[in-house]
């Protein structure tokens, strides 16, 4: 861990610390905390430094308004900022301080930036007249950042503070959200300035929402009216507009089947009789294979990620593609779009919904229930099932999503259990998938599993996490005991870097070059932070283990050792036409 | 195919920009071949003309991503034809090569004008496309030239009435007062 800078202050700095302000007069500092409050801001996920230290001074006075959770490790602070987001629906506030305090956001930023979530970071930087000269703790955190943040902006005068915290959070949480920095130089917390917040209600040159265009709809409506074989593809952005209710009413109207992207998971209920399944690279077969089939692909709120698309050059060559997407700059970015309906998803929907003649396809749907049958009788039977041999990563989730009915917010991190969670967590509640897709950053899960705790203390939150993905954040067990967060951690232990030792056996030859883990006591580790834990190898303990686990009050950590060279199939390997998926 | 076309990119007077728009660029492994930047006929709206050497469907992608920075207003990819452009460049020469009788003519062939003379070198500027403003420095080589020194591209699009329009509109509306 770096050194940070918790020197006493010079004396010239202490006399203007934050005091009692007479009227609206007030240090930055205090406008950061009192611009948070007015955005609505009760909880942060941050660690202090030197540079940030008059604003953590600030925050003192304020303990009883805003809840600083302390992380363990700054890349902690995004993450949970994230899971707080993503569970809360609100934006998440991670703070830092200046040079290695900020650059341990990058990860997380970037995270947020692929996954479109709505953070505001806030940096404490060195002095204005220090800046450029590489001071203690300096970096230029603007430069570094401006390709991983929506927008960013460094403040050094005082007066600036509110009007850049009101713009930051207009644009995190506007149009596609997506995450801000902002970098406070320390003279510009300890400055004075005549306070007064404006919510920030428009940028002359951002136009968030874009105005929905009528033609456009008439003719996705026209498509969709006159398809055999219309399909849908659920992105995350329906989720983000809330238009998963909409979206199901449409399906029903029209008897189109829907299929999910990663971060579209949970929009629509798995057991809905339009649910066809879950899109991509390690996806359910049925929704790959007639990707290639449709006559009419309406695709909503995605992106076309290439772990979907496979080669694209042979992706739904046949079909009509509705693109119906808020980010302008997506639209005919991978895969061209016939009908293009530049707008939020919600508000398409809406004006499609009436429009939309009823309709039925059921030999079409049925095609999806065939290739189903053929997926659980190779594939998920007996990774659901197994009667012998070692327990599955594919049991254990089933296990886990019997036992909390499907309503848990299931949190997960990147590799071979995320894919076989997302596979098989029949999710029954909208935004109650928190992983990490764009990115696929290690590590991502365990302190984004506290911040959906923290954002959504009524549910179950359960992270479920990989042997190798634990050891990347484990630190922030400190957190979740020290502020007493109940979250269920699920390790699936397979002794590897499961999906990099998968593409090893599959495409380079067996040579399993540096992905053996040799791994630690995860129960005892566990114990060390006080959190409770048990192990368990044996299919007979599995049940009572998952239930004791969920029983528990506040957090707790089950490790499940898995079988140590199994593979997730389907999989379409990468960059191959998604009709090649293999099925074994 | 690659050609060269010209990016143009209204933004607000923000620090900083110019890294977002060219950070953009550099992802796709796109050169940048000539950026000029001012203030356009509106005040706090800056324009930058860019050119490139690429292909259209690769720079629409670009524009796209750029237009989506908070602070960019609109961002266009214009091909030779749609805009009426010129470059300036500056040469230093040699007085001693004023002995030399041809120079003349490639100054009034050119349109050339002098800026100043000293007892050691002369300048001179012409403006024009790229090419003509190399073919006098070819021809001024033999002359003994000391330096020679080329503008980015002010361009003017055909088709921008429309949108210079939008801008007047826009500058009704404030710009935030949010210094860097």
């Amino acid at each position: 861990m770096q050194q940070k800078d918790v020197l006493p202050m010079k004396t010239e700095e202490s006399d203007k610390r934050p005091t009692a302000a007479p009227a609206e007069i007030i240090t930055g500092a205090e406008a950061v905390i009192r611009s948070l409050i007015a955005e609505g801001v009760d909880t942060i996920f941050g660690y202090p430094g030197g540079a940030i230290m008059p604003i953590y001074d600030a925050l003192y006075d304020f303990q009883d308004k805003v809840h600083h959770i302390l992380v363990r490790h700054e890349q902690g602070a995004t993450h949970a900022a994230q899971g707080y987001a993503r569970a809360s629906g609100k934006v998440g506030v991670a703070f830092a301080t200046s040079g290695p305090g900020a650059t341990n956001l990058v990860t997380g930023l970037a995270d947020a930036h692929m996954d479109s979530t709505p953070m505001v970071c806030i940096t404490g930087q060195v002095a204005a007249a220090l800046l450029g000269t590489d001071a203690f703790q300096e970096t230029d955190v603007i430069g570094i950042t401006m390709p991983i943040t929506k927008w960013n902006i460094q403040v050094t005068r005082p007066e600036d503070i509110p009007g850049a915290i009101a713009k930051a959070f207009y644009i995190a949480r506007n149009g596609r959200p997506g995450p801000v920095l902002v970098d406070i130089t320390k003279n510009a917390q300890f400055g004075k300035l005549d306070f007064q917040y404006k919510a920030c209600e428009h940028i002359r040159s951002y136009q968030p929402v874009p105005q929905l265009k009528q033609d456009a709809i008439a003719a996705a409506v026209e498509l969709i009216n006159n398809a055999k074989k219309p399909y849908i593809l659920c992105g995350h952005g329906v989720l983000i507009a809330g238009a998963e209710k909409l979206l199901i009413e449409m399906a029903e109207k029209a008897q189109i089947p829907i299929a999910s992207t990663l971060l579209g998971l949970s929009a629509v209920p798995v057991d809905h009789p339009c649910y066809v399944g879950y899109l991509g690279m390690h996806g359910n077969y049925g929704p790959n294979i007639n990707t290639n089939e449709c006559d009419v692909l309406i695709a909503i709120g995605m992106r076309f990620d290439d772990r979907i698309t496979g080669d694209v050059n042979t992706y739904a060559r046949q079909a009509k593609v509705v693109h119906i997407e808020i980010d302008k700059a997506e639209i005919n970015k991978i895969i061209p779009a016939d009908v293009a309906v530049h707008a939020d998803a919600k508000a398409a929907l809406e004006a499609m919904l009436p429009l939309v003649k009823p309709a039925k396809h059921e030999e079409w749907l049925q095609s999806f229930k065939e290739a189903d049958k053929q997926e659980y009788e190779k594939v998920q039977h007996n990774e659901l099932y197994p009667k012998e041999g070692m327990l599955k990563m594919a049991e254990v989730v089933r296990i886990i999503s019997e036992q909390t009915e499907g309503r848990a917010i299931l949190v997960t991190d990147v590799g071979q259990h995320q894919m076989v969670a997302s596979r098989y967590y029949r999710f029954k509640d909208p935004n109650t998938n928190i992983t990490s897709g764009g990115m696929g950053t290690m590590g991502f899960s365990l302190p984004a599993a506290m911040g959906a705790k923290v954002g959504a203390p009524e549910r179950e939150v359960v992270a479920v996490i990989g042997d190798g993905c634990f050891q990347m954040t484990l630190q922030e067990l400190g957190t979740i005991y020290q502020s007493e967060i109940g979250v269920k951690i699920v390790i699936l232990n397979n002794n590897f870097l499961g999906m990099v030792r998968q593409w090893q056996q599959l495409f380079f030859d067996k040579r399993y070059s540096s992905t053996e883990m040799i791994n630690p006591d995860f129960v005892q580790i566990a114990k060390g932070f006080y959190v409770p834990g048990r192990k368990v190898s044996e299919r007979s303990e599995i049940e009572a283990a998952v239930k004791e686990m969920l029983d528990t009050k506040g957090a707790y950590l089950l490790e499940v050792v898995v079988e140590q060279e199994d593979n997730v199939f389907p999989m379409v390997p990468a960059g191959a036409p998604i009709s090649s998926i293999r099925l074994e | 195919m690659q050609k060269e076309y010209t990016v143009t990119v209204y933004t607000e007077d923000r620090i900083g920009i110019t890294n977002r728009i060219s950070v953009i660029f550099t992802r796709r492994g796109i050169n940048i071949t000539s950026l000029t930047t001012a203030e356009t006929e509106i005040a706090g709206v800056y324009k930058f003309i860019i050119t490139v050497l690429s292909e259209r469907e690769r720079l629409e992608k670009v524009v796209g991503q750029i237009e989506k920075l908070i602070e960019i207003h609109r961002a266009f990819v214009h091909d030779e034809d749609e805009v009426v452009y010129q470059e300036l460049a500056l040469y230093k020469i040699s007085t001693k090569s004023l002995h030399n009788g041809d120079i003349e003519k490639i100054i009034r062939d050119n349109n050339a004008r002098i800026l100043t003379i000293t007892a050691d070198y002369f300048v001179l500027e012409k403006t024009g496309h790229q090419q003509e403003l190399i073919a006098m420095l070819e021809k001024l080589e033999p002359y003994g030239l000391i330096e020679y020194s080329k503008s980015g591209r002010v361009a003017i699009v055909k088709w921008s009435r429309r949108f210079h329009e939008h801008l007047k509109d826009l500058s009704l509306i404030e710009a935030d007062n949010l210094k860097d």
